[in-house]
């Protein structure tokens, strides 16, 4: 237990000292917080208050929809429900992921075997379409969306967490608590997910990334729940509106950048990740020096006819 | 050989088995919601569907008092001679003719933006981790992030707008103009490429990063061993080593990535193809779901499935041809 607790002590130092996590937890904790905070301080976001289609101005800051609404406030309101199925789907889809790539790591045999095949044919089979056809048929709303999300997006986390479980599976720890007597339970929930902690984290920000993304292009499709403001059913609205013919570029916009922001800022934690992770990765000065040793176009001597 | 011969049999075998898996979820998806299908469906069309539609409906879904099993049996008869049943808002045209009409568009856009995305990702991660640190390293990485944290179809609203609307420097919709008639004609071939240029550029930015880095990381590992210091110690041209040496090595997970992206360059395209009523499968999908179209959405989603499931024995037998470690 105190391994995985200094081992999380050390990842969040780390974390804290690299400028790219800075950046990206700055970004990721500026909206979470106005997805909490922010729906109680902005007017109603449903509401008819202007003429439709208006420009930004001093009243209504990013202008109305062509439903009269305001832009501002649906920008702000549509970040708690997004926001809310993006991060729950990454919990999900890490939680499924773990317990069969888990399990079929490091049971091994007719299991893995199993699972394995399973986890391949969802990976191979197009998302969006599959999506598609089974939203359709559930009521609308963010159930259905996390449903759909969660069956497309397990797989890619069950295979990465099912290959490093396989390479944790032979090392020295995991056999010293099998020879003391562990079961596979206790040995896979203490020894082998404590140790890809760090993987399993960056696995679940990507899997956030997706839902959001995922979540937003459905409900743009019109397979949400139109009724609800959230930022699909922004740009679904935008567009049902005529946005791109009627010149009302503020109508999805500040949207899209928000999603492309939260995006961004998740992908940054990601990368600071894969750097304290895989140091190889870092580029950083002293590694710019061990490139000079590539020899200058044109100062190489042709050896080989020569050893021939 | 004959290791060839079977690993790409078994690859085949396990594709057969993806495809049937599509088409039994196809079929089962419909009859686990809550309710009967039918009841459900027709509920839906109130009033809206003649009652010649209505027998189309019920016998597309082959719903009937029959038992499951000879539900399933009938079923995959049909789906096996390429009958989806007939389109609901295209009645009465069958579900088969109306998607082998955009079928073509779709994979000139999207084929075309993987192949793309793939060849230059794949290039400047070979030049990025081949001079590490330099501007290429520490510039793109970051902007193509930002870029691929967009969703597809917003980008592509956004450059339609700026480039399209605002500039005038695209064509607006549709794959070619309509006063041309479809030809290998030069000016039909040039319209073309002029309406495909812009929806395939967004799918390509968006997609860009993801290659580059994943050549990068494993081209980084690569260059570490010691196969390229013996190779620059027997004073091989850098570009050689950089080439045939280190990129040869380090883009083998790239290729076999290449059919899962296709897949997902797919769904993305289809929104993209909405945006730029770019005339087919994307715009069938929105069509297919505004009208409930159920028939159309699955005739979709199979011929899409197949096509990546195709797509990716291909890539199998390309990294059959690339990496010597699969044939023996």
């Amino acid at each position: 237990m105190s391994r995985g607790r200094s081992e999380g002590r050390r990842w969040l130092d780390a974390l804290l000292g690299n400028r790219k996590s800075m950046v990206g937890l700055a970004i990721v904790g500026a909206f979470v917080l106005m997805s909490l905070v922010g729906p109680s301080l902005v007017q109603d976001a449903s509401a008819f208050v202007a003429t439709p289609h208006q420009p930004p101005s001093a009243a209504h800051w990013f202008g109305t929809t062509g439903q009269g609404q305001d832009v501002f406030a649906q920008t702000v309101v549509g970040a708690r429900l997004t926001l809310a199925v993006g991060f729950t789907c990454g919990f999900l889809v890490i939680g499924i992921g773990s317990v069969i790539g888990a399990t079929a790591g490091y049971v091994g045999g007719r299991v893995d075997e199993g699972l394995s095949l399973l986890t391949n044919v969802f990976l191979v089979l197009p998302g969006l379409p599959l999506m598609v056809v089974v939203a359709a048929w559930l009521p609308a709303g963010p159930g259905t969306l996390l449903a759909v999300l969660t069956l497309t997006g397990w797989a890619w986390n069950a295979r990465v967490l099912r290959a490093q479980t396989l390479s944790l599976r032979g090392k020295d720890f995991v056999a010293a608590a099998q020879v003391s007597g562990d079961g596979p339970l206790r040995i896979v929930m203490a020894e082998i997910l404590p140790n890809m902690l760090s993987l399993m984290v960056s696995s679940f920000i990507g899997a956030t990334v997706y839902a959001i993304g995922a979540q937003v292009g459905l409900e743009f499709l019109g397979l949400g729940d139109i009724g609800a403001v959230t930022w699909g059913t922004n740009l679904y609205w935008a567009s049902n509106d005529s946005a791109l013919l009627t010149g009302a570029w503020w109508t999805f916009v500040p949207t899209g950048a928000c999603i492309a922001l939260v995006g961004f800022g998740l992908t940054l934690i990601n990368f600071a990740i894969d750097e304290i992770a895989n140091p190889a990765l870092q580029s950083e000065t002293i590694w710019r020096k061990q490139l000079s040793v590539t020899p200058p176009p044109g100062a190489a001597t042709p050896v080989e006819v020569g050893l021939a | 050989m004959g290791g060839t011969a079977r690993y790409l049999l078994g690859r085949l075998g396990f594709y057969l088995l993806a495809a049937w898996v599509a088409l039994s979820l196809n079929f089962l998806i419909p009859r686990m919601m809550p309710g009967d299908p039918a009841t459900v469906m027709f509920a839906r069309f109130q009033g809206q569907l003649s009652p010649e539609a209505m027998d189309a409906l019920r016998e597309t879904f082959g719903l009937s008092d029959a038992s499951w099993w000879s539900q399933y049996w009938t079923y995959l008869r049909h789906a096996l001679v390429g009958d989806f049943g007939t389109s609901v808002a295209y009645f009465p045209e069958p579900v088969t003719g109306v998607l082998l009409r955009g079928l073509f568009w779709t994979v000139v856009l999207a084929g075309s933006a993987v192949v793309v995305a793939f060849a230059a990702g794949t290039l400047l991660g070979t030049l990025a981790a081949w001079r590490r640190g330099g501007w290429l390293d520490s510039v793109l990485p970051p902007v193509l992030a930002l870029l691929g944290a967009f969703p597809y179809f917003w980008l592509a609203m956004l450059a339609l707008f700026v480039l399209g609307f605002g500039m005038g420097l695209f064509p607006l919709r549709h794959a070619y103009s309509d006063q041309l008639t479809p030809g290998l004609s030069p000016e039909f071939l040039a319209s073309v490429f002029r309406h495909t240029l812009l929806p395939a550029l967004t799918l390509v930015a968006v997609s860009l990063g993801g290659w580059m880095l994943a050549m990068r990381n494993t081209m980084i590992g690569v260059l570490g061993s010691d196969f390229i210091e013996y190779a620059h110690a027997r004073g091989l041209a850098p570009r050689r080593v950089m080439l045939a040496y280190a990129a040869r090595n380090a883009i083998l997970p790239n290729v076999t990535g290449f059919g899962m992206a296709l897949g997902f360059v797919l769904g993305g395209a289809l929104l993209t193809e909405i945006i730029f009523s770019y005339p087919v499968q994307g715009y069938l999908l929105i069509q297919s779901v505004r009208a409930q179209d159920y028939p159309l959405m699955q005739g979709l989603f199979l011929t899409i499935s197949l096509a990546v499931l195709a797509a990716n024995w291909f890539v199998d037998c390309a990294t059959v041809a690339l990496d010597p470690r699969t044939r023996r």
